[in-house]
Order: structure tokens, then C-alpha cells, then sequence
């Protein structure tokens, strides 16, 4: 029997990286800017889109994918905003995949501008798989502590922009809010930061702001 | 704890490969893990040993070479290993910095029995 070396060099994920790559391309050509939101559980994902759906209104279409172990909770949550909805269960994996959302797109209605992932709720594995979206944000809410970003530097150091949450509970929380700003932004120096609070209004009108001049300069890009 | 979910997409490649080479078995499988390449080596061997069972790579050797984060600065041209990942070059304090690697996840090489 013949032993043989064979030199391989293959990215382990490159075949979720194709369908990722797919999926942005077609999107972007369609005008559809596509966000992907990652953090750990409870650091209010669902609550932040639930503003935005509101700060929207009517004038810009958006659609959500939530993506959760178990449950259709936030899917629904997300539908009495009157937004199109879908729940994708992993039925225990950590993360979505590309190929998940893949399956979704042909779902997706025609006069949609945003298409909002909501990754499954876990600081770690996400950042490994890219969706196909054109902008990545980690939302780190203030009760976690100030030393996530140098914790799971993964998460940081792949996303565009950076969303604190929850900052109303800033008077009673121990979080040093520059302490974490500056460790993220050791991570990743390109971070947008937004500060904000689902509960109170504060930072939405902002992050939408930014969230339609990425679309345009993506429209731009793409004509 | 998505190290079973990368360990099955590299199951997918070996079974390509050795399909390509018309192997009988693969015997060894190396791997370059990079520091930031959110996959921890340890658990990637205990899926690697619990997937590998009735494949084509059931008596195969995983070997993980684990690869530091190196940085390249675009302003002094100096090059650093930066495991603390604050990307700031040490030597004049830039933060336009270029990744050389560290970030990745390869499958470097196989070796087969044909």
C-alpha cells in the first residue's frame, strides 16, 4: 500500500464563504442592505429592532430573520411591528449559516431596502460565518461588563460597528463606557460606536441614520 | 461551540479529496489554526475524533498547527505578533495595521493510503 503527502491549503469553511458571497452579491444588486447582529443572549437584539422597525415607519422596508435555538417568540415580536418576519430554529447549534439564510431569499419581498439577522444569541461561534450581509454589528449591553470586547475579541474585531444597549441602565450599573470603547476600538479601529436605549428612544434615530448611508453609498458602489 | 459544525465541513473536503486520489484511507489530517480564528484547537480534536468513526479518515491522526496573529504596520513597516489582538503596531503606536495571518482556518495537508 502507497502512502502519498498531498498538500490541501483549503479554508475548512470556504464552502460557507461561497454561498456567503452569493448571497451579498445579490442582495447588494438588488438594493437590499443587510445587517447582521450579532451578541450574547439578552444583550437586547430584539428590543433594538423593534425601535428601529418603529423609527422606519413606512418609508423604508425592512424584513427580519431571527435566528434562535428554540421558539418563534421573536419572530413574532418583531410581525406585530407589522415587519415580514421569518424564525429560523437550529434546533441547538450555536450560530446561523449561510446556507439558512440562503433559503430564505427568494422569500424576501420585492420592495425591501433592509434585511435585518438576528444571529442566535451567543458572543463566539457567529463571528466564524459570514451571511452574506454588508454590515456586521456586535451590540454589547452595559450589565455584561466593560471587559467583553477584549473577552471575545473575535466578535469585535469582524464587525463594522459597535451598538452599547441598555444605556439607560447606566447609573446603576458599574460599566465604564470609555474603558470599553477604547479596548474595542484597540480590536478594531475602523468600529462606528453607537450608544443606545431600546427602552427610552436614545441613539435609534442615529444608528438608522447610518444604517440608510450605508445603503446609499452601497447603491453608489454598485452603479 | 461550533467546533462540530467546522469539524463536518472539513469531513466534506476530506471525502473530496480522497475521493480525487482514489485513496482506501486517510491517515493523517494537519490543520493551521489561527489565535483569531475563533475555533479552539482542543475541541476541534475531540469533534475531529467523535465525526472521524465509519469515515474514510476513521484511523486518521489530527494534527493542529496553531498560528499566532501577525501584523504588518502600513506606517513603519514593522511586522509583530499581537496575541493581546490590540491592534496597535508596538513599534510607533499605528493603528493602520495589515493582518498577515492568525486568522486563519486551513486545511493544510492530508496524507493517504492509496
Amino acid at each position: 500500500m502507497d502512502r502519498k503527502e498531498v498538500l490541501v491549503r483549503e479554508e475548512i469553511l470556504a464552502s460557507n464563504k461561497k454561498i456567503a458571497a452569493e448571497i451579498r452579491a445579490r442582495l447588494e444588486k438588488e438594493g437590499i442592505l443587510t445587517v447582521n447582529l450579532l451578541s450574547s443572549p439578552g444583550a437586547g437584539k430584539t428590543s433594538l429592532l423593534e425601535r428601529i422597525a418603529e423609527a422606519f415607519k413606512l418609508n423604508h422596508r425592512m424584513a427580519v430573520i431571527e435566528g434562535d435555538i428554540e421558539t418563534d417568540l421573536d419572530a413574532e415580536r418583531i410581525r406585530k411591528k407589522g415587519v415580514t418576519a421569518w424564525q429560523i430554529t437550529t434546533g441547538g447549534a450555536c450560530h446561523l449559516e449561510a446556507r439558512m439564510v440562503a433559503r430564505l431569499i427568494p422569500e424576501i419581498p420585492s420592495e425591501t431596502k433592509f434585511l435585518f439577522i438576528e444571529n442566535v444569541g451567543n458572543l463566539v461561534c457567529p463571528a466564524s460565518y459570514d451571511l452574506g450581509e454588508s454590515l456586521r454589528c456586535v451590540l454589547l449591553s452595559l450589565p455584561e461588563g466593560d471587559d467583553k470586547p477584549k473577552k471575545y475579541p473575535k466578535a469585535f474585531a469582524t464587525a463594522d460597528c459597535l451598538i452599547f444597549t441598555k444605556a439607560d441602565l447606566m447609573p446603576v450599573v458599574p460599566f465604564d463606557l470609555r474603558r470599553a470603547e477604547k479596548e474595542a476600538l484597540e480590536i478594531n479601529p475602523k468600529l462606528r460606536v453607537f450608544l443606545t436605549s431600546a427602552l427610552r428612544g436614545a441613539g435609534i434615530a442615529e444608528l438608522v441614520r447610518f444604517f440608510i448611508e450605508r445603503r446609499v453609498n452601497m447603491i453608489q458602489r454598485h452603479a | 461551540m461550533h467546533e462540530l459544525s467546522i469539524i463536518a465541513s472539513l469531513f466534506e473536503i476530506l471525502e473530496e479529496k480522497a475521493q480525487e486520489q482514489k485513496a482506501n484511507k486517510i491517515v493523517l489530517v494537519k490543520l493551521k489554526v489561527g489565535k483569531l480564528a475563533g475555533a479552539v484547537p482542543e475541541f476541534l480534536e475531540t469533534a475531529f475524533n467523535i465525526y472521524k468513526d465509519g469515515t474514510i479518515a476513521r484511523e486518521a491522526i489530527l494534527e493542529i498547527e496553531e498560528v499566532p496573529l501577525r501584523i504588518r504596520c502600513r506606517t513603519c513597516q514593522a511586522i509583530a505578533e499581537r496575541d493581546d489582538f490590540v491592534f496597535v503596531c508596538p513599534a510607533c503606536g499605528s493603528t493602520v495595521l495589515e493582518t498577515l495571518e492568525g486568522t486563519e482556518l486551513l486545511l493544510e495537508k492530508i496524507a493517504l493510503e492509496i
